[in-house]
Formats: C-alpha cells, sequence, structure tokens
C-alpha cells in the first residue's frame, strides 16, 4: 500500500534525521514484552493500523513493566481497526513531552505547489485545529525543486507563537521533513504530534506519509508490494489483481474490494467498471436501484482483452454476489469488442451462475453486443449488453428486474477446463499461451480464427489448419495482442479447436481454499 | 473561435514514431487538424505518415515555421521530461496525454510552464477537441467516430473523466446541442489547466453560451468555479453533474485526483457550492442535457 504505516514511516523519518522515538515492532504479545524489557522504563504501545483516534478506541496504550506491556499488546492484538484485524504494534519508549504541535507537507491543488503545514496545536486533526483555532495554523507553499529555507519555517513557527530554541529545532526538523517529502515522492507527509520534549529535542511521535502510487516504481527501497490506496490492508484477491497489472502496461486494471465477504439475496454485485468518471457514475446508479457493490474496478485506457478477462476472473472469484454489472461512460474512445471478448472468455469458463448486464457502449459496439450476448447463449443465466443510446440507470434497473426474476441458485457446475490437444500447435502471447488442436482444425469448416484474429498474424497452412504467419518471438513479443479472437469466436463460429492460456497468478490456490472449483 | 484549438493551430506530435503517436496523429489529421511535425530523441529525418521527425522540439519549431500546441505521447516515465522541452521551446500549450505521471513530476512541470508564461493540459487526458475544427489528443478514437458523435454549437464542455467528456458531448449532441469546444482536463489530482482555467477560457468566448461540467468528488475544482460565478467572474450559465456520490472516503477510485481526505472535496460539498453560487446541478447525468436545453432558452 502507498501508505507508510507509522513504523515504516518513522525509519523514513529518522533517515532523513528527524529524531522518532526508540521502538521496535512486535507480532505477539510475547515479542512485545521482549521489546518492553530492551526499552526499559514506561512505553508506549500503538497498533499498527491507519486509523483516526486510536487512543480513543484502546489502539495506544502505555505499560511500566514488560508483563503489563504484553497485557496491552496482547488487547490491542486482539481488536480490530477500521473492520480489519490489527496484526502489528509498535513498542516505543515513552518521550517526555513539554509542547505538542504539527508540520505537514501536502500537495495544494489550488497552486500546483507542496505547501507547509505548521500549527502549534498539535494531537488532533489539522482541519478541526483549522476550523476551531485558525489563529494556530499557518501555511507556506514552496518551491517544487528548491524546497524549504530555513528561514523561512522559523518565520513561519513565529507567526503560530514558538518562539526561541523550540522554533529553532521545530524548523529544523521542517527542513529535513520538506526534504523527505520530495525524496519519497509523498501526495502528504504529516507528523502529528511534532513534540519538543523536556530536554529540548524536537521529536515526530507520530506521522502519516502517502506515496504518490504512480512514483512507487521509483522506491524500490520503501518495499511497498501493493500501489494502491485502498483504506484497509491488501485483501488476498487485491493482491492477486496487483500482480496482474503491475508489469502488464497495456491498459489500466484497477480492482479493489469494498467489504470482506457477500451473501446471496442481499443486492450485493460485481462491478466492472471502465474509466474513472464512468465507473463512479455506475456505482452511483446502482446505489439509486438498491444494489451494494462487492468492489471497484476499472479496466480502461485501451486494455487488451486478456486483461480484461482477468479482471472478470478475479471478480467472479467473489462468492454470494446477485449480479455483475459492467458500464463505463457509454460513449468510449477504445475498441469495445475486446472487452466482450474478456468477458466471454470469462463467463464461459467460470461458468457465470447470476444475470449479467454490462454496457459496453462506443467505438465498435455493435460488434461487442453482437459478441457478447451472442456467444452466451448456452450459459443458462441472462447476459443482456447494450450501447451508449441507453441510459446507465437504464441498465441498473434491467440488472434489478433480471436479478428480482433470477431462480434460486442452481447447484453450482463444474469449471470447464479444455480438454488435453490431440495434435497441439502452441505458441507463447506476450502474457499467456496459444494452442490449437490441430486435430480438430482439421475439422472445422468456419476456419473462424484466421478472420477473426485482430491483428491479422494467422494464416491457414497446406493442410487448412491455423498457422502462425509471423515468427513465435515476434508473436511473444506483442504482435500477438491477445485480443482472444482466435478461442472466443472459434468455440461460438468454429470447431472449438483454440484456446488461449492466461494465468493468473495466486487465483487458483485462493479459489480452492475458499472451495469455489 | 472556440478554445485551445481550431484549424489554424499548428501542431507538433512528441513520440510520433511510437505505437499511439502515429495512431493519434493520423485521428488528429484525419479530423483536420493541422499536424505539421514531430519529435523522437535520435529519428530525426524520418516521416511519419508524410510527418517529419525531429530530433528535438526546438529544431521542429525553426524547421516548421511555428508550432502553437505540442501533444506528448510516451510513457508516464519520460513525460516530465518531453514536457520541460516543449515549454522550454515557448509553446503556448501542451498537452500531456498520459497517465499514472508521477505528481512530483508535475509539480516540476507545473512550475517550470509558469515561469515560462504557458500552459500545459493534463496529465491522464484525452485532450481537447473544437467541434468540426480540430483537436490535440485523442477524443473519439476515430476521426469518423468523432464527427458523428459530436454536432457544432453553444455550449462548451469541461470534464475531469475522459470517457465522460465523449459521453456528455455525445448525449447533448444527440438531444440536438450543438457544442464549442470539448475539454479532459485529466483525471489527476494536480493538472495543468483545471476546471476553473477552462470555464475562465469559455467565458471569454464568443462562441460559448453555455458550460457544461462533469465534476468528480476530490479536490477543490468545482468549489472553485462556484467562486468565480459568486464573484462574477463567470457570467455564463453552468450546468454540472458531480460523480461519486455513493464514493467511501479515503478510498482512490482509480482517477488519482477523486479521493476524499478530512472532510473536503466531498460531493455534497460541491453541490451545495455550484448550486449556492446559481450553477444547475442535476442529480443523475442523464438529466444532463434536458437541464442545458432549459437554461439555453431561458
Amino acid at each position: 500500500m502507498a501508505r507508510l504505516a507509522e513504523f515504516q514511516g518513522k525509519q523514513v523519518l529518522r533517515g532523513a534525521g528527524i529524531a522518532v522515538p526508540r521502538g521496535e515492532l512486535a507480532r505477539s504479545a510475547e515479542a512485545a514484552a521482549a521489546v518492553a524489557g530492551r526499552l526499559g522504563d514506561t512505553v508506549v504501545i500503538k497498533a499498527q493500523a491507519w486509523t483516526t483516534s486510536r487512543k480513543a478506541q484502546g489502539l495506544v496504550r502505555f505499560a511500566d513493566s514488560a508483563a503489563a506491556a504484553s497485557e496491552a499488546a496482547a488487547a490491542i492484538l486482539a481488536a480490530r481497526a477500521g473492520g480489519f484485524p490489527v496484526a502489528e504494534v509498535l513498542v516505543e519508549e515513552r518521550v517526555a513531552i513539554a509542547t505538542e504541535r504539527y508540520a505537514g507537507i501536502i500537495i495544494d491543488d489550488r497552486r500546483r505547489r507542496p505547501v507547509l503545514l505548521v500549527s502549534a496545536r498539535g494531537g488532533s486533526g489539522i482541519e478541526e485545529t483549522a476550523r476551531e483555532h485558525p489563529e494556530s495554523v499557518a501555511e507556506l507553499p514552496l518551491d517544487a525543486v528548491e524546497g524549504l529555507a530555513r528561514h523561512a519555517a522559523r518565520e513561519l513557527w513565529r507567526r503560530v507563537g514558538v518562539h526561541g530554541e523550540e522554533q529553532r529545532h521545530l524548523a529544523e526538523a521542517c527542513v529535513r521533513l520538506a526534504a523527505v517529502a520530495r525524496a519519497v515522492e509523498a501526495r502528504a507527509a504529516e507528523v502529528n504530534p511534532l513534540v519538543f520534549t523536556a530536554d529540548g529535542r524536537a521529536v515526530a511521535l507520530d506521522c502519516r506519509i502517502t506515496v504518490d502510487d504512480a512514483a512507487v516504481f521509483r522506491h524500490p527501497e520503501l518495499g511497498i508490494d501493493v500501489a494502491r490506496e485502498l483504506g484497509h490492508p491488501p485483501t488476498p484477491l487485491e493482491r492477486i489483481a496487483w500482480e496482474v497489472e503491475k508489469d502488464d502496461y497495456r491498459g489500466t486494471f484497477y480492482f479493489l474490494q469494498m467489504r470482506d465477504a457477500c451473501e446471496r439475496g442481499t443486492r450485493v454485485v460485481a462491478f466492472h467498471g471502465a474509466g474513472g468518471g464512468g465507473s463512479m457514475m455506475g456505482m452511483d446508479a446502482l446505489a439509486r436501484h438498491g444494489f451494494a457493490v462487492a468492489n471497484f474496478c476499472d479496466t480502461s485506457g485501451n486494455p487488451p482483452a486478456s486483461k480484461v478477462y482477468r479482471a472478470a476472473r478475479i471478480l467472479l472469484s467473489q462468492p454470494g454476489v446477485d449480479g455483475y454489472f459492467g458500464t463505463g461512460s457509454g460513449v468510449a474512445s477504445q475498441e469495445q469488442f475486446h472487452s466482450a471478448r474478456g468477458l466471454v472468455k470469462a463467463f464461459l469458463e467460470e461458468p457465470l451462475a447470476v444475470p449479467a448486464v454490462v454496457r459496453l457502449g462506443g467505438n465498435g459496439e455493435e460488434k461487442a453486443i453482437e459478441i457478447l450476448t451472442g456467444y452466451t447463449k448456452a450459459l443458462g443465466v441472462p447476459v443482456e449488453c447494450y450501447g451508449k443510446d441507453t441510459p446507465v440507470d437504464a441498465c441498473a434497473a434491467r440488472l434489478a428486474a433480471l436479478v428480482a426474476a433470477a431462480a434460486p441458485p442452481a447447484p453450482r457446475p463444474p469449471r470447464r477446463e479444455p480438454a488435453p490437444a490431440e495434435r497441439p500447435y502452441t505458441f507463447a502471447s506476450p502474457t499467456g499461451a496459444i494452442t490449437y488442436d490441430h486435430a480438430v482444425c482439421a475439422r472445422c469448416e468456419s476456419k473462424a480464427c484466421v478472420a477473426a484474429c485482430v491483428p491479422q498474424i494467422l494464416e491457414l497452412s497446406g493442410d487448412g489448419v491455423p498457422v502462425l504467419k509471423v515468427t513465435g518471438e515476434e508473436a511473444a513479443r506483442g504482435r500477438c495482442t491477445e485480443c482472444l479472437a482466435c478461442e472466443v469466436d472459434c468455440r461460438a463460429l468454429g470447431a472449438g479447436g483454440g484456446h488461449v492460456a492466461l494465468a493468473i497468478a495466486g487465483l487458483p490456490e485462493y479459489r480452492r481454499e475458499r472451495g469455489l472449483g | 473561435m472556440a478554445i485551445l484549438v481550431d484549424e489554424r493551430t499548428r501542431v507538433l506530435v512528441q513520440g510520433i514514431t511510437g505505437r499511439e503517436g502515429r495512431a493519434r496523429a493520423r485521428l488528429m489529421r484525419e479530423y483536420g487538424t493541422k499536424v505539421v511535425a514531430g519529435c523522437t530523441p535520435g529519428r530525426g529525418g524520418e516521416t511519419v505518415d508524410g510527418t517529419p521527425v525531429y530530433d528535438t522540439v526546438l529544431e521542429a519549431v525553426e524547421a516548421s515555421g511555428g508550432i502553437d500546441a505540442s501533444v506528448i505521447f510516451v510513457p508516464a516515465p519520460l513525460v516530465k521530461d518531453a514536457a520541460l522541452e516543449s515549454i522550454a521551446a515557448g509553446i503556448a500549450l501542451t498537452v500531456l496525454v498520459g497517465d499514472r505521471v508521477p505528481v512530483w513530476d508535475v509539480l516540476e512541470t507545473a512550475r517550470a510552464a509558469e515561469r515560462a508564461g504557458v500552459d500545459f493540459l493534463g496529465p491522464n487526458t484525452l485532450g481537447v477537441l473544437s467541434v468540426g475544427r480540430g483537436v490535440l489528443g485523442m477524443i473519439g478514437g476515430r476521426a469518423e467516430s468523432a464527427r458523428s458523435w459530436f454536432k457544432a454549437g453553444g455550449v462548451g464542455v469541461a470534464s475531469r473523466s475522459g470517457g465522460m467528456t465523449s459521453s456528455t458531448g455525445y448525449y447533448l449532441s444527440r438531444s440536438g446541442i450543438g457544442l464549442s469546444t470539448l475539454v479532459h482536463v485529466g483525471g489527476d489530482g494536480i493538472v495543468g489547466l483545471p476546471l476553473p482555467a477552462v470555464v475562465r477560457l469559455f467565458e471569454a468566448d464568443p462562441d460559448t453560451r453555455c458550460i457544461a461540467i462533469f465534476g468528480e468528488i476530490g479536490g477543490s475544482q468545482e468549489e472553485r468555479i462556484a467562486e468565480m460565478m459568486a464573484s462574477g467572474e463567470v457570467t455564463k450559465p453552468v450546468v454540472a453533474f458531480i460523480g461519486g456520490r455513493a464514493a467511501t472516503q479515503g478510498v482512490r477510485f482509480s482517477h488519482a485526483g477523486a479521493i476524499v481526505e478530512g472532510g473536503r472535496g466531498t460531493h455534497a460539498g460541491k453541490v451545495a457550492a455550484l448550486r449556492e453560487a446559481g450553477a444547475t446541478v442535476v442529480d443523475a447525468f442523464d438529466d444532463l442535457p434536458g437541464a442545458v436545453a432549459k437554461v439555453l432558452e431561458g
């Protein structure tokens, strides 16, 4: 996650020369007691969870012995924060505080600059302080390249009534904070409280650093495994989705889960959006028709059919949904039949057991509608597809009608696995492997694959079966665009000899563990 | 008139030798835009579909006899350098199409643009299209789609979502309401020409009678439009839809700019600010054409 946990944020601050309390991470009560023993004296035990008002929730506790530390840590580790269990606590020395202040670097969208925000009143939320005590808050726009000048930082603290040695120390901490915010490419780096100690030091008691998701690739040193702002620790399915997206720059696949689990009959649906704006509009339309979404998902920016397929497989690995709803802006610039083929492959393989309504308006929509509705007729559940002239609310209303009319769920049919090929002809695609069973292709009359192949890299060999007309390496390097036509159109119009294997790392294990087949 | 692009705008395409650059240069040309040069470092001397390619932007400016706008099609990590080159060459408008450009790169770009006194659109933008006159970027996807979807007239469209820019334009046109220019400001939190800047341009454009906005949760762009309306800086009628009513605070819904933090940038706050300032805000996107028609009649 691009939000750094408190412990990790403090490591970053320490590296930049900002003092933080001595402390260590613990994952059990025994480990916490051991840390407390090493630190000696009174310690603070803090849940590592991205939530506000930890103190009020009992997620920050003090202890004056190893035994008390063990007890406090046990209580915190048994708690939940923001709906998710607490896995780690930070055990720290207790610092003798003289004053509590606030300092933060945030990016201001009005000025298009980083801004240093300080407050003489630390502890509570900065928005609240700014509302209730505006005189205690001051801000300074910074130059994105030159950063913060020491004198300007001192002057800013003077404006909120901080003077003398404390002013000098806090200003120095701010200069370093501004530098570290730029170094890790933070969208926000806040220290709250920033305290001045009884023995005359500036110490960061707590911090929140959010690294720009788009810059995570330049910061391997931060060890961020999922570069997404999710609002909770990544779920196993979100990790699987991130693995799909991480190294595949063709289009965008964004996935986040809105709930732990869902139950049939509670009007929770799998949501497959396209484009940020259209997706949000789609979720709002679902809400107006009494639906909640199990997840948010966006495949857009002209993704290949293979990416849409993987997204759909991940969405369908959320059992308990009552329907599948897809929509974008309605008037997409991208060719929509790619999305249609990705969905068809996923729906047939799963196989889909709930009603689906998908709005694929935009370029190529006639073909997209024909593919998605025409090729899924054997499913036994309704799959409806609409174009740009059907409003999103009408689509949500269709889903509501289909869900209301849906028969009680039949026992889950087995997942459709391809039969082993008798005479396999195989080549690699950029993220998968394509196989034609030439024994089947020889019997095929339509040879639909050759005409349907979007990049036109197939031809018929002398004995009338499909083969590459580019080299295998060229296909693997991107001449094969993974349009999936040679499987999807082949299954609908041909003899069914084509298969595209698109692995999704971690998904088979995830599904097995949950009995999803 | 229209804003930002018309049939006279002389356009440079940075990254024209790449897959996207080549395809989008074709779209722009087929829609009638004057694409006069391309730039790819190391590829000077080549031509792409008849357009000469230069090694540097300044060389393209000198050789082509002047460039008004540059459109950048390079991968996100390279966008900053390309933008700084365009800005350093003094090009009045640079369009940053790339998605996932790091925000500190955008801040640096903004700093350079401010110092040079030039503008940029994006990043993460589909671009801008003046109906029947020209397009920068990729709105419409294909020239024939852009021609069939958007009809000429007096409504300016400004949106924070790319798909919804086309969508807003299409549904207005289908209702018989013509458009002057469509602008996608970009989905990121920090953009070169945000909604308020585009609204200011529409206010000054004699071809534009009414402004249609697709806004989103997060940031302060919509609130600033409300301030401009309240202060009398904007006098033309504004009709808006704000997406993200059902969104959860602190969660990012794919657009980097669409996040509610610390209670700022909420759906309710934006709707209230705009309504108070006299804008028409529709609750359902499908009601937008009707509301615009009403404003145009009255």
